[in-house]
């Protein structure tokens, strides 16, 4: 079982900071509208979820009731009601990312850590399986914690395990060497295709469509 | 500004600020809603109320949609709406389709079912059978107190009751977790809810997911008498409705009075129906060898003859307590006038108000609607939440509106508004430290706990000197405003049901070895030591077990009479059910006393007596009514400028759910004080 954090939960001097500063950004009497910011920054403070406790803080900080709270943090994906691991791999399983190759990195997880929403036995990973992560030209993509895993094979995501278990960095980004979305092979072609150039003189004409 | 539109092709002109289906609701149009509600803010998420404006693309939320809103034709034509066309007929049942997707069909086993907004909607606007093949959506039951039942697979998500409790109750408990096909209403963590107005969001739930807990599966709403009444748990006076099966109260609901209660009542007042069935007293007792005896009317009767003859007149006392009517009173003052004594209280929490400065000295002059108008609020020794739950969350009303300066001199509660506490004795009402010059409508509301103290005359005095400095008592504002919380008070004053002398208020009668035989009506909040004791009453708690004659009476549901509220209106309570047993009106019980002490008191029926009242009184001729308080009486105060001491104000009413003996027979209200001490956890 995984051990509750502390009881009693309240923002690190740095977090107090940044809290004021976003509810400086509403109107006086309406720092309720800051809850989404202080949720987030709370929940990197508390190892990446939110726990009644932290609720019950917020609550209290901003003045409003804890099912205010409570309300915005079950309604974004982006918080987790239940513990995480250190590293919380939210693998995205949408369409394009399931065409390439997804369900074998799913596997993989469920290998190596577990089933979906439960910490494993050495507390260093979770995963989850999210809907689009906005990435589809780098599919499949894994995220984990806040970095974005692009490209990946299944032999990849097995290294990245192993690098994270050994307390290495694995690299951010792209597996096949992509600096953005261009071409794998680094052929771009998208400015020099005629049949592109064609498209867009007959636009230009006047009386013509596409 | 005024607008003319065409509804259904006739003229109407409205105000341009209303809303469409407000509009529509003036013009005597039917608009089937769901989450519309004329006291919550407007969330349009239902979809029911839609109706075509020519024009416009689609259907319009008639709850949403402004009249300002509203474009002339091309050429200059009218803007119209339409409500009876096949398009708004066609989109209303769509809307119903869709609510009815995830619905179970359990009408029969429901509590809403008879009263239910769905059901007697869909009759109109539903198709009679399903084209959704999937399995429906179940969400699990909530717990959300010990007043509230939840069917939560029922909701249709209009969130009134999330609008209510974060608006009106001013609590925020319930809220909506999770989105889309899996939003759930629910409490933070399944807590109780703590607020004294919860009750309410069974009347809002349009469906059965919030229903009565303690009426689960006790009746069907056609089967119900209804009785129009008036309850007497605070001294607001909330206009209810009394729903009677038989013999038995089943439920108490509210009514609509937008000047008393608007449609709110507390909780108390909603579920204290099981109080009145148990702790009954229905038979005469008399006490022989100091246990009580069951005896026969004759018995006590003539008992209560033989003590009244063995003492002194002058010896003689009485306390009202705070559910008597005014007829009652009325009858036990011509009583004790023809004994020959005016040892006779209203007061039994030993206050010193009194009613010789006028009564404009003792009622809530600004009124309970008149809150709307204030911009200044000064609270001075009470705790309007727990004193008169539906009278704060008024002031909490006009709080939201803005521009209102509220100071609190007093102990420091959660009033579900923000205050400025200034202090906790009389000390600290001090002109200086308010900053309320500005104000023009200021309301000083005293609580009735401030009568009391010791001191009570001389902070009358105080209080009303501040008052006429901020220029508060005029002619067409009077702030000064005494919040009782016992129903009886005012009319008790009105009649002069209190001694002459003012140092002999209850506790002295109560106490004093001068008083050997004392009458309760009613009254069990007093520590009584006399002699003997004659108890007329309805319930066996403190006043009936240490009395010596017990004579057994009605509740408030089972007779008739006249309560004055807290600001001086006078409203009727009606009967809904006849007492238990044995038990007798109590007006009738007096009548009879009087005759066997050959002081007889000739009135044949109940109207005899009210005509006499009125005829004696004419404030309580006008049912509904405030007779506005002569205010030059209180110059009468006399102005002292005295020395402010530093005793704590104190709040007497420590669990607001156990007030009375009627509450205290309770079992829900037992739960309810429970689960408060609890801080909302079930089991501690």
């Amino acid at each position: 079982m995984v051990e509750l954090n502390d009881k009693n939960f309240s923002f690190t001097k740095e977090n107090l900071k940044i809290a004021e500063i976003e509810i400086k950004k509403y109107p006086e009497g309406r720092g309720g509208s800051a809850i989404i910011s202080l949720l987030w920054i709370a929940q990197k403070q508390n190892e990446g979820w939110l726990s009644p406790e932290v609720i019950d803080y917020i609550a209290k900080y901003l003045g409003t009731s804890q099912i205010r709270v409570m309300e915005i943090a079950t309604f974004y994906t982006m918080f987790n009601l239940k513990p995480v691991g250190k590293y919380h791999f939210q693998m995205c399983g949408t369409t394009p990312c399931m065409l390439s190759g997804s369900n074998e990195l799913k596997k993989i997880l469920q290998n190596e850590i577990g089933e979906q929403n439960t910490v494993s036995t050495d507390r260093l990973f979770s995963w989850v399986e999210v809907e689009c992560l906005g990435a589809c030209c780098n599919a499949p993509v894994v995220q984990i914690n806040d970095d974005y895993y692009e490209d990946l094979e299944p032999t990849d995501l097995i290294n990245i395990l192993k690098d994270l278990r050994n307390n290495k960095t694995p690299k951010i980004g792209s597996y096949k060497k992509r600096v953005s979305s261009e071409p794998v092979d680094n052929n771009i072609q998208t400015q020099t295709d005629k049949e592109i150039e064609d498209i867009v003189k007959r636009r230009n004409k006047p009386g013509l469509s596409v | 500004m005024s607008k003319k539109i065409l509804i259904n092709g006739n003229e109407f002109e409205f105000e341009d600020n209303l809303t469409l289906i407000q509009a529509l609701e003036f013009a005597d149009i039917e608009v089937p809603r769901f989450c519309y509600h004329d006291k919550l803010s407007i969330a349009g998420n239902c979809r029911m109320c839609l109706v075509e404006v020519k024009g416009a693309p689609k259907p319009v939320a008639s709850c949403h949609f402004s009249l300002s809103d509203l474009r002339p034709g091309p050429n200059g034509e009218l803007p119209e709406v339409f409500t009876n066309t096949d398009s708004v007929h066609h989109a209303r049942k769509g809307a119903m389709e869709f609510l009815l997707v995830n619905h179970p069909l359990d009408c029969p086993i429901c509590d809403q079912g008879g009263e239910c907004d769905l059901q007697d909607q869909a009759l109109h606007y539903g198709i009679n059978k399903s084209r959704y093949k999937e399995n429906k959506r179940a969400v699990d039951n909530k717990y959300i107190g010990p007043l509230v039942k939840t069917t939560m697979t029922r909701c249709i998500h209009c969130t009134r009751c999330v609008r209510f409790t974060s608006e009106v109750a001013g609590t925020g408990e319930l809220g909506a977790i999770h989105r889309g096909e899996n939003m759930e209403i629910t409490t933070y963590l399944e807590k109780g809810m703590s607020s004294e107005l919860q009750g309410n969001v069974i009347d809002l739930c349009p469906v059965g997911a919030l229903t009565s807990k303690p009426y689960e599966f006790q009746a069907r709403p056609w089967e119900l008498t209804k009785t129009e009444s008036i309850d007497v748990m605070d001294a607001l006076g909330s206009n209810i409705r009394i729903d009677s099966k038989g013999s038995e109260v089943m439920r108490i609901m509210p009514r609509f009075n937008e000047d008393v209660n608007e449609e709110w009542i507390s909780d108390k007042t909603r579920f204290i129906w099981d109080g009145l069935k148990s702790q009954r007293i229905d038979e005469p007792y008399i006490r022989k060898d100091g246990k009580l005896v069951k005896a026969t009317w004759d018995e006590a009767l003539n008992k209560v003859v033989e003590l009244v003859k063995n003492t002194k007149p002058s010896k003689i006392g009485a306390i009202a307590g705070d559910m008597t009517t005014a007829e009652e009173m009325y009858l036990m003052k011509l009583l004790f006038d023809k004994l020959g004594t005016d040892l006779y209280d209203c007061r039994q929490d030993g206050s010193y108000i009194t009613n010789k400065f006028g009564r404009a000295s003792y009622i809530f002059n600004p009124s309970i609607s008149g809150i709307e108008e204030a911009d200044g609020l000064v609270i001075i020794g009470s705790n309007p939440r727990i004193e008169c739950p539906v009278l704060n969350a008024r002031i909490r009303k006009r709080w939201l509106t803005g521009n209102l300066k509220i100071f609190n001199i007093g102990q420091e509660n959660d009033l579900t508004y923000e205050y400025i506490h200034l202090g906790k004795s009389p000390e600290q009402i001090n002109l200086k430290s308010m900053d309320i010059n500005n104000c023009k409508n200021i309301i000083w509301l005293i609580g009735d706990d401030v009568f009391t103290r010791d001191d009570s005359n001389d902070l009358l005095s105080h209080i009303v000197e501040s008052a006429k400095k901020t220029n508060s008592i005029r002619d067409d504002w009077n702030g000064l405003a005494i919040l009782h919380k016992s129903a009886s008070r005012v009319a008790g004053l009105d009649l002069g049901f209190l001694p002459e002398d003012s140092k002999k208020n209850a506790k002295y009668i109560a106490n004093s070895k001068n008083v050997d035989l004392l009458f309760l009506m009613d009254a069990d909040e007093i520590d009584a030591d006399n002699k003997y004791k004659v108890y007329i009453g309805s319930h066996g708690d403190k006043g009936a077990t240490s009395a010596d004659v017990i004579l057994p009476g009605a509740c408030y549901t089972e007779k008739n009479g006249f309560f004055m509220n807290t600001e001086g209106r006078l409203q009727q309570i009606n009967r809904a059910v006849f007492p238990p047993g044995d038990a007798k009106d109590n007006w009738k019980i007096i009548i009879e006393l009087s005759k066997r002490l050959k002081k007889s008191l000739n009135f044949v029926s109940f109207d005899d007596v009210r005509k006499d009242l009125q005829k004696k009184f004419p404030i309580f001729e006008d049912v509904g009514v405030i007779q506005a308080a002569d205010q030059s009486q209180l110059s009468k105060i006399e102005i002292k400028y005295p020395k402010l001491n530093d005793v704590e104000f104190e709040n007497s009413i420590k669990d607001f759910y156990l007030t009375n003996p009627i509450t205290r027979a309770s079992k829900i209200m037992a739960e309810c004080s429970m689960q408060k001490k609890n801080n909302g956890n079930i089991n501690g």
